[in-house]
């Protein structure tokens, strides 16, 4: 764990020591908590790292670089017996070490005065003086130091002697068994990252946002990469214009996304009834953080699932899909555009602060799911005429042509409208016009039960743990927590909320002791297994005080729960 | 060359007889035939009010939004398909009530559409409230005591958000108005027209508008000059209402800013490759 004041680079150097424990072979997971401001909060950032897949935090430190006094008052009691605490004696010339804590003291400051750096490289010399505590040679520190600061030679400079000052201090002074495994092709992203890449794969052209954490990092990301890629990234004056951009471009024939939290989800809730009316595909990212209304910006909640399912007036069909991690918030936004497109509804990706914001090593297949366009004209029209961009057809979908199409004209309409696409309210032509919007939910309950709307973990037992979205990594950690005490489980991940899996999930909880575990206050998704199931689970385990879960409080509470 | 009978549409037209709408809409068929563009490669985008119907009038491409967002769905197309002529016709209580966060961003951006509001002063399609544009004192179904509020200028706002081209209509005056859209169409940026109409039912202005206009051409006004065209817009008088192209520049639109010299609809991306940023990322 490093802790330390909001402007002391501690999510970089954060960043770049889990990859440098990634590249030395370890499976990483990394999450943070920060305040909203800028300078001078506290906060932290948490790597776990093994020689096996690790899904979540623990609430166990064994190293914590602190670099202010915020982090030992904070994190002191978090640090294992004999764990190993970085200070700068600077900081902390009175501290009195307790006696289980071994406490290794790094002159930061005097080393970033000696190779005149600025006092936010100090991290640089902590990570070297942590590569040495864990045993490991420096090279691999110093190669993603080199990458991270790329183009920026002076403080490339200094960042590696700092880190070979941190280092050669401690040297010698190992306390834990590095675990060298066969170095792999593994990636460090954050579920941000994850739909940013799900997103350039499925064919995305144009993101549009509003700045809203903790959805952002999406822009900042699509941003920097968006001349390599030749797609347009660009902030509008609002959510209201963000998303209406998005659906201009669209129907104009080009994949669109854009990315908020639960407020400018708000402002988009009449516009994605647009999309829907005018049948326009558009892919909405949704991060949750805990409200309502500014609630805690940088925190995290599951409270906006029956929102996102009801948002905006009137009946459409409409795919909400939530990602339980970064694999899976890849695959499903590509998952995402291909459904948008191929069906011409809203898809919302559902996410939160947790997953968006953690970062995971892993590896992902960018060709395991084929890009989908749908029934798209271009060039030039050659079918019935006139082309009617409302023909009622079998599933529901139109052949979509883009204006500019030679034999084409193309009305889209907010009103109910005619084959054609004129404005009508003539009752027959009405329930026409819903009813084909509505075949399509027949075809998207399909698509849904062809694609895996259920992760399904553990062996078949009476305890059935269902859970959606971030909550998943949490859970996996604790099914194993209690393996080890010999308490077997069942975990069900739902990841397709609408339509919903509600065949199988009928099939996997009859008769079954059922914990719903959820990071909201009133069971969003018990709510929803009582709407689809008539079931009531048994047991929920409620979380919401803005973190995630943690694996020993979920193992916990099942055993409470369930009597164990 | 689209011959206007080309751009007829079987709709029935439900406008109240001696509508303004009527006159815009035979200005923009007139715009458009003269100068020969392509149906197909029109796109008309509507927003909600009497104004709205327009799109059902007119066989060309086009887009029936939600209040008050005809700018930025306007924007959206452009973006995507630069050949296209993106014109966005919008209301009074459209344009400058729900939407008007979004003209000063469009105007400053220079995004290259064209936008026609149908200001008539009033709530038309709603059975008659006030907008933004209605003179103080106004009574209206909303305002049975008379409106409280200044009106706004919606041309001086335009002007001084950077819009590249501002201009008045006059929903009676045809010829003028034709003349003023084709402009609009030919002007690289943002086009900008407010269109001074009656509304026969609750607002009919028609005859104030007729004799108090008057054609800025007629007058020696040079529309490169900045503030020759504030001075006419902050100091004209309710009694001599100027129509014509009052500001007229040339700046990089917001696709030249952006330096994209291909249309983003025209990349194929069936086969994107992520090797070389995921190598970044380890």
């Amino acid at each position: 764990m490093i802790g330390g004041a909001a402007g002391d680079g501690t999510f970089l150097s954060g960043n770049i020591l889990a990859r440098t424990l990634m590249r030395e072979g370890l499976h990483v997971f990394a999450t943070n908590e920060y305040l909203s401001v800028i300078r001078g909060g506290y906060q932290w950032y948490l790597i776990r790292a093994s020689e096996r897949e690790v899904y979540s935090q623990i609430s166990r430190v064994d190293l914590l670089v602190a670099l202010n006094r915020d982090a030992i008052k904070r994190h002191k009691s978090l640090l294992r017996k004999d764990g190993i605490m970085i200070i700068d004696p600077k900081d902390f010339n009175n501290i009195s070490p307790s006696p289980d804590i071994r406490l290794v003291k790094v002159p930061l400051t005097d080393f970033v005065h000696e190779v005149r750096g600025k006092r936010v490289m100090r991290n640089s010399a902590a990570l070297g003086a942590t590569m040495a505590v864990l045993g490991y040679n420096l090279e691999t520190l110093l190669s993603v130091i080199r990458d991270v600061f790329k183009g920026r030679e002076e403080d490339l400079k200094v960042n590696l002697l700092l880190a070979e000052k941190g280092y050669s201090h401690v040297k010698g002074d190992s306390k834990i068994n590095s675990i060298k495994l066969k170095k792999s092709n593994k990636i460090f992203i954050t579920g941000n990252d994850a739909i940013s890449l799900g997103a350039l794969k499925a064919g995305l052209g144009l993101y549009v946002a509003y700045p809203m954490t903790p959805a952002s990092p999406i822009l900042h990301f699509l941003a920097r990469v968006q001349r390599e890629y030749e797609i347009l990234v660009f902030q509008p004056e609002s959510e209201i214009a963000a998303i209406n951009i998005a659906i201009g471009a669209a129907y104009a024939g080009v994949k669109s996304m854009v990315g908020t939290s639960g407020g400018g989800f708000s402002l988009m809730t009449e516009a994605l009834g647009l999309a829907a009316m005018s049948e326009t595909p558009i892919v909405i990212v949704v991060a949750q953080r805990p409200g309502p209304s500014t609630g805690m910006p940088t925190f995290t909640s599951q409270g906006d699932l029956r929102f996102v399912l009801h948002a905006s007036q009137g009946e459409f069909p409409r795919v909400v899909l939530a990602p339980g991690d970064v694999e899976e918030a890849f695959y499903l936004t590509i998952k995402a555009f291909n459904i948008a497109w191929k069906y011409q509804v809203p898809v919302i990706l559902l996410t939160d602060k947790y997953l968006a914001e953690s970062g995971k090593s892993t590896v992902l297949d960018e060709n395991l799911i084929s890009i989908e366009e749908g029934k798209i004209i271009r060039g030039t029209y050659r079918d019935v005429i006139p082309y009617r961009r409302y023909r009622l057809t079998e599933d529901g979908v139109s052949p979509m042509a883009l204006p500019g199409t030679k034999g084409a004209i193309v009305k889209a309409n907010s009103s109910e409208h005619d084959e054609g696409g004129f404005v009508t309210t003539d009752p027959n032509r009405v329930v026409q016009m819903v009813d084909k919007r509505f075949r399509k939910l027949r075809e998207l309950e399909r698509e849904m039960k062809r694609s895996n709307p259920v992760g399904i973990y553990g062996d078949e037992e009476s305890i059935i743990l269902i859970s959606w979205g971030s909550t998943k990594g949490p859970i996996l950690e604790a099914q194993n927590i209690l393996r080890n005490q010999g308490i077997m489980t069942k975990f069900i991940h739902v990841k397709w909320l609408a339509p919903f899996p509600t065949e199988l999930l009928v099939s996997e909880t009859r008769n079954k002791n059922v914990i719903v575990i959820e990071n909201n206050r009133t069971g969003l998704l018990n709510s929803l297994l009582r709407e689809h199931l008539l079931i009531d689970a048994d047991h929920k385990i409620l979380k919401y005080d803005g973190r995630p879960f943690y694996p020993e409080e979920i193992a916990e509470e099942v055993k409470e729960v369930a009597n164990l | 060359m689209s011959l206007i009978k080309t751009l007829e549409t079987p709709a029935k037209n439900t406008w109240c007889p001696g509508c303004g709408n009527f006159g815009i809409l035979a200005a923009l068929k007139a715009a458009i035939s003269d100068l020969g563009l392509d149906n197909e490669e029109i796109v008309v985008v509507t927003g909600i009010g009497c104004h709205g119907k327009l799109s059902d009038y007119i066989n060309t491409n086009s887009i029936h939004v939600i209040h008050g967002r005809v700018i930025p769905v306007a924007m959206g197309v452009k973006i995507a398909n630069p050949r296209l002529t993106v014109i966005g016709h919008a209301g009074d209580g459209d344009a400058y009530a729900i939407g008007m966060g979004h003209l000063p961003h469009a105007a400053r951006r220079n995004i290259d559409i064209i936008y026609i509001v149908h200001n008539n002063m009033v709530f038309g399609l709603t059975t008659g409230q006030v907008t933004p544009t209605s003179p103080r004192g106004l009574r209206t179904r909303s305002t049975p005591f008379g409106n409280p509020e200044e009106p706004m200028n919606p041309v001086l706002l335009a002007l001084t958000s950077g819009a590249t081209f501002v201009a008045r209509g006059f929903s009676g005056n045809v010829r003028h108005l034709t003349y003023l859209m084709k402009e609009a169409i030919r002007h690289r940026g943002f086009a900008f027209i407010d269109v001074l109409q009656p509304c026969v039912t609750f607002y009919n202005t028609y005859k104030y508008l007729r004799e108090r206009t008057y054609e800025l051409e007629t007058t020696g006004h040079d529309p490169s000059d900045y503030d020759q065209a504030l001075r006419i817009t902050l100091h004209s008088s309710k009694e001599r209402v100027p129509i014509g192209i009052i500001y007229k520049v040339r700046k990089p639109t917001f696709l030249e800013a952006i330096g994209f010299d291909k249309p983003l609809v025209d990349y194929d991306r069936s086969n994107v490759s992520l090797s070389r940023i995921l190598n970044t990322l380890r």
